[in-house]
């Protein structure tokens, strides 16, 4: 029992991650019927505005160290962090311990702007360009945000700390009756999920009581009519793709801690993210959400040892298995609304 | 010629002609100049332009025709790389029963992957089939190591049981005797060509596949599978079952890129799972529509531009650059420098991506639409221009895909 508990939330982290991803791919193909293939590149650079917040709080000057002189009688330096003399020493170092956290606030206007900037740049040229153009240009541009990034930052990992009242890890089993240490869980993993049910929440609030919302919405539904009434809904389009690229570098910044940032973690998450959506069916967005947890969750029950003893390398293939049985008896996904990319 | 209209045949004869004196073309700096880096007459790199091109063409034959963007060919690559290594282990080094098992294996799997794929179409189909060939790579690396090696790759060894070989057998792929790293290498003047009999075997495998593809584009087969791709709906509409003719292209070009595989595996004994991974798949999506999708010559020359600058701009170093920056006052040379240095070395697949973009953005019909534009605005220039030039350029200008 405690063993499927413990799988359950082991799924739960990866899970959030593919359904905060699939979740910006499917704002973006149900409002403008664009296949992103961009979008695990965004996530990448989610995780990379991470690493940068707290190399830009790593920064220092040399400066002379009033008291000292080194023994041969030179004046001694002193590396001082720009931030710690700025704000002072304890709010400056409570800054570089908290800089996962806080780059999200960092994240946040880098992110929408990325997103407006693709979407206006480049998305907005193929619109009516077939869905093969759509994957390619986008799959061009992943590539090229990658190289960027592998230019700036180098091909390793760069290993980026939580904040160190979080780094440990949790009986969770407790809580709930079990006998001490049945079920320890890192502190980190559960903050990520509350975090990205909280975006989620956050995410369909939005869209179903903002009149924004509901104006998007409507879009969805049927955008020729929401344009004839007057309403510039290209422009809400456009803002709800810097949204969508901004859910996905959030879910990359909080994954930063979990998974050092390499720059090609986003290719890796892009192909399991659109197997997630197609799994909930294109273009729904409690579909996706679902599917993201299901998958995520299905992937770690099948990395335990018991199963893999029955079926060896079934962890490495199971989702994939999970989409094509999904996509070849129910071909429109979980939860798939019907019309939508039906040939 | 050979049950070949009087265009395709010209076309058939220049890429021959082409691939026969490539050693001699793509060589045209003298070995010891300081242009002697893009050179690119040896054997190895010319092995990877035909056999991409192989890999492309057959690509083409179902993205191409059908509309069909399978985003997996590469586990059909790496299949046949492996049931070719293992042809080589078991019973002979001649490299015949290789290619032919590769070619045969890759067939069944794409027999295999093809029914379920094919059961869906448009972005669904890429994912399947993406699905797919991501579950092989994971299942290479993983669970399928006593067949495949896991991450070390595939290799022959010398206490192999190689049934068909006797003692003094070559213990190198070979054809009949000839060793496919055999190598000629004439001197001319400052020039040095270099002959190599793999070479040549790809290229005769090249010439004929290539063949076989204008057949298939020109035949009442490759008519259907345009039809399947200007309007499917239609097609069923009319009583016709398509999924034959769409399984029939997907399995060809999976058998393609099967052959591509077992002569990979043919010219360097060794098979490794990367070779399945889903960014081998991007590769030939990138050299197909790179050189125009739906053309015949197209996916070579994209192959061939591809391979070609990935070899060529990866070997660019900073000390080359400020070579060749080196009469410019020191400020301006550091700027130019820096400038190009992202682009070329390790920052290839950078102006690779942005080449892409460029080419899907503003040119879709890819390098061969852009000689016919290039064409079209010589002859809006000049109407009076030779009889040569204007089948030259209607030579090129195949019938449009769609």
């Amino acid at each position: 029992m405690d063993a499927i508990l413990l799988q359950l939330l082991n799924g739960l982290d990866k899970g959030s991650a593919y359904a905060l991803i699939a979740l910006g791919l499917t704002l973006i193909f149900g409002t403008l019927g664009v296949v992103n293939f961009a979008h695990g590149a965004i996530f990448m650079i989610g995780s990379f505005c991470a690493v940068t917040l707290s190399k830009i709080f790593a920064l220092s000057h040399k400066a002379a160290e009033p008291s000292g002189k080194d023994f041969l009688g030179n004046p001694k330096y002193d590396d001082v962090l720009y931030i710690t003399e700025w704000f002072g020493e304890d709010i400056g170092n409570w800054m570089i311990d908290w800089s996962v956290p806080l780059a999200i606030l960092f994240a946040i206007p880098i992110m929408l702007l990325i997103g407006y900037i693709m979407e206006r740049g480049l998305i907005k040229h193929f619109y009516k360009r077939p869905h093969a153009d759509q994957i390619l240009v986008t799959f061009g541009l992943a590539i090229v945000l990658q190289e960027v990034i592998k230019y700036f930052y180098g091909a390793n990992p760069i290993p980026t700390a939580s904040p160190e009242a979080l780094r440990g890890s949790f009986d969770f089993g407790v809580l709930i009756g079990f006998e001490p240490n049945a079920i320890i869980y890192p502190v980190w993993r559960l903050v990520y999920f509350a975090f990205s049910a909280l975006i989620i929440g956050a995410v369909f609030a939005f869209l179903q009581f903002t009149t924004f919302g509901m104006v998007v919405r409507a879009g969805m539904a049927d955008r020729e009519t929401v344009g004839l009434l007057g309403i510039n809904i290209d422009k809400r389009f456009t803002i709800m793709f810097g949204i969508a690229a901004a859910v996905a570098g959030l879910a990359g910044v909080m994954y930063a801690p979990i998974n050092s940032p390499n720059y090609h973690m986003g290719m890796d998450f892009l192909v399991l993210s659109f197997v997630v959506v197609v799994v909930g069916g294109m273009g729904s967005l409690p579909g996706a959400v679902l599917a993201g947890f299901l998958l995520g969750i299905v992937e770690s029950f099948a990395s335990m040892n018991e199963i893999k003893a029955i079926i060896p390398g079934i962890d490495q293939i199971i989702i994939y298995v999970v989409a094509i049985v999904i996509l070849l008896t129910r071909p429109r996904g979980l939860m798939g609304r019907k019309g939508v990319m039906e040939e | 010629m050979l049950g070949l209209e009087k265009r395709d045949t010209l076309l058939l004869i220049v890429v021959a002609c082409l691939v026969t004196f490539a050693p001699i073309l793509l060589n045209p700096f003298p070995a010891d100049s300081s242009m002697a880096q893009f050179n690119a007459g040896y054997p190895d790199l010319m092995q990877r332009f035909v056999i991409f091109g192989i890999f492309a063409i057959g690509f083409n034959i179902l993205f191409g025709l059908t509309g069909y963007l399978s985003f997996g060919h590469a586990a059909f690559l790496g299949v046949g790389s492996y049931s070719a290594v293992w042809m080589m282990k078991l019973l002979t080094m001649n490299v015949i029963p290789a290619i032919a098992l590769s070619v045969i294996v890759a067939g069944l799997f794409s027999v295999l992957i093809g029914y379920v794929s094919l059961r869906r179409s448009g972005i669904y189909f890429s994912i399947l089939t993406l699905a797919f060939a991501q579950m092989s790579f994971n299942l290479a690396y993983s669970v399928l190591t006593p067949i495949t090696n896991g991450e070390t790759g595939l290799q022959i060894t010398l206490n192999d049981p190689r049934i068909l070989d006797g003692a003094g057998a070559p213990s190198y792929p070979n054809l009949f005797g000839a060793q496919m790293n055999e190598a000629t290498t004439l001197f001319f003047g400052g020039w040095s060509f270099t002959f190599s009999v793999g070479y040549y075997l790809c290229a005769v495998i090249m010439l004929i596949s290539f063949y076989l593809a204008i057949r298939i584009f020109r035949s009442p087969f490759g008519m259907m599978l345009r039809a399947v791709k200007s309007n499917q709906q239609r097609m069923n509409y009319t009583g016709l079952n398509t999924k034959p003719y769409t399984l029939a292209a997907f399995v060809i070009s999976g058998m393609y890129a099967g052959l591509a595989g077992g002569l990979l595996a043919s010219m360097d004994p060794l098979a490794g799972a990367e070779r399945m991974q889903w960014t081998a798949s991007g590769e030939v999506v990138l050299m197909t529509i790179l050189g125009g999708a739906g053309t015949l010559i197209g996916p070579v020359l994209g192959a061939g531009f591809i391979k070609y600058f990935e070899n060529i701009f990866s070997k660019i170093n900073k000390a080359t650059l400020e070579g060749w920056f080196a009469f410019m006052p020191d400020g301006i040379e550091e700027f130019f420098v820096a400038i190009i240095y992202p682009f070329v070395g390790k920052g290839w697949h950078l102006t690779l991506g942005l080449l892409f973009m460029m080419v899907v953005i503003f040119l879709p019909g890819g390098l061969v639409e852009g000689g016919q534009r290039i064409g079209k605005m010589f002859r809006r220039r000049d109407r009076k221009s030779s009889d040569a030039e204007l089948s030259a350029a209607q030579q090129r200008q195949v019938p449009p895909a769609e």
